[in-house]
């Protein structure tokens, strides 16, 4: 495990929007014209994480389930049914349909198979996702483990050429881990504001963004919810923002998404040039 | 695995089992919790076991085992995340083998792994903190402090050679970590050395 850097930011605590005001330049990119009536339709999403509950009410329909399952000398992704053994997926699919209440979701999931979780589960699960051309990816999950860092970066720099979003939680501690350390994903830390819609950027990455993550009411097992903190959902937040927007530009890449995130953050004030 | 190491080490030295229940109790006065257990992973029968236990369910759950593909527990030693559970209120079966040996709920969690070379050994968990250090990701990182500082002095406890292979202390090797009075009040240290600067941090 590598300590985090001096000066780092994993989430925002003792400070407030307030407090990080980003001047930008560009033109204005309001959320009325970003995501403004957008519900996500016709937008793929999928949930590499432990599973999501069937049929809860949080949720709603899941399109698809698969499961990361190894043999004991290769690990390939098959089609299951859906069940979440531990309820962090579940948590994170209720939070991508509070948001993008029509996007389709799908859940591959990398963690819980007779309690199993690695990180070449997760390479594995995210990879294939990846490569089914979701439109988004959410990956409230990373690795501490430095050997499966270059694999990661490839993969993740595939998603962006391919327009596959992935949006991935920064560790809840201030550690190092991946891939939400890599540019060409969209990194979720959390804030502490109770304002659930309220998304702000970093002025000092990695982390880049960050939304509710503290006190948040989450799906859970049984059909229930419980009331839960981390950037674990904060994450899946952004992932529902990421899919209206999309559902209402279809042809963004990956570039123009983020900077349609930073742009519309509440926090980032665009103005018109001059000196910084 | 150093999880193996360290249950039957606890299991067979009245000092290992000290080290343990230090760690559960100084977590547990420092949160001002109900009670606070510390968990360790067996591998092969692919289990958490609640190895030290402090306050509510203190009598009841050492021993107690449960498959580590579920819970609380189950997920921060697959995930490796630590969690903060801040409202169970409504009942929500979150770890039913607590429930059903201590007829104890609680509204409140936080739950962080022991960590050994980038591995979840164990799970430290947190009940009930008391309400001005819960939902608060500043005393998260506390605990995972302190979870770090529990899961060194577990490797004291249990010795380990240059090679990363944990030994069990019976069969390690002169010059060697050892396990003996000394090394075990070191692990005492290591793991109560940490409760006055958390009780400085909570207090600022």
């Amino acid at each position: 495990m590598t300590e985090s850097g001096a000066g780092l930011t994993w989430r925002l605590l003792n400070r407030h929007p307030d407090d990080i005001v980003v001047a930008a330049d560009g033109e204005p990119v309001p959320p009325a014209w970003a995501w403004g009536g957008a519900s996500g339709q016709g937008v793929r999403v999928c949930v590499v994480d432990s599973g999501v509950e069937p049929g809860h009410p949080r949720v709603g329909p899941v399109d698809g389930s698969w499961a990361a399952v190894s043999d004991g000398t290769r690990i390939t992704v098959q089609e299951t049914e859906p069940g979440d053994a531990y309820g962090h997926g579940t948590a994170c699919a209720g939070i991508i349909r509070r948001v993008a209440p029509d996007c389709a979701l799908y859940s591959v999931r990398v963690l819980g198979e007779h309690g199993s979780g690695n990180g070449d589960m997760l390479l594995a699960g995210l990879r294939w996702a990846v490569r089914q051309n979701f439109d988004v990816v959410n990956l409230s999950l990373s690795t501490t483990r430095l050997r499966f860092l270059a694999d990661l970066h490839a993969i993740t720099d595939e998603a962006y050429f391919r327009r596959t979003l992935i949006v991935a939680s920064a560790h809840n501690s201030p550690i190092e881990s991946y891939p939400w350390r890599f540019a060409s994903v969209i990194s979720v830390g959390s804030h502490q504001e109770d304002d659930p819609d309220l998304y702000l950027y970093n002025p000092r990455p990695p982390v880049e963004f960050f939304a509710p993550g503290r006190n948040v009411e989450v799906a859970w097992l049984g059909g229930r919810t419980i009331r839960s903190t981390g950037n674990s959902f904060a994450t899946p937040f952004v992932a529902g923002v990421c899919a209206r927007i999309l559902s209402k530009h279809r042809r963004m890449t990956a570039f123009q998404l983020k900077n349609a995130l930073y742009l519309s953050a509440a926090n980032v004030r665009v103005g018109t040039g001059g000196p910084s | 695995m150093i999880g193996d190491d360290v249950r039957a080490a606890s299991a067979q030295d009245p000092l290992a089992r000290e080290l343990l229940q230090s760690v559960v109790d100084v977590a547990r006065a420092i949160f001002g919790a109900q009670a606070s257990s510390v968990f360790l992973l067996d591998e092969d029968a692919g289990e958490l076991v609640f190895q030290a236990v402090s306050g509510r369910g203190e009598r009841e759950l050492v021993g107690r085992r449960f498959p580590r593909g579920r819970g609380v527990a189950g997920w921060v030693a697959a995930s490796g995340e630590p969690m903060i559970l801040d409202d169970l209120s409504d009942g929500t079966p979150f770890d039913r083998e607590i429930a059903e040996c201590t007829a104890y709920v609680p509204a409140s969690l936080m739950a962080v792994p022991l960590i050994h070379r980038e591995r979840a050994i164990g799970v430290l968990e947190v009940l009930d903190p008391v309400p001005q250090v819960r939902s608060s990701l500043n005393e998260l990182d506390l605990l995972m402090l302190f979870a770090r500082q529990a899961a060194t002095a577990l490797r004291v406890l249990v010795g380990s050679n240059e090679r990363g292979e944990p030994r069990r202390l019976a069969t390690a090797a002169p010059g060697e970590i050892q396990l003996g009075p000394a090394g075990l009040a070191t692990a005492l240290h290591l793991v109560e050395s940490l409760h006055e600067l958390l009780e400085t941090s909570l207090s600022t």
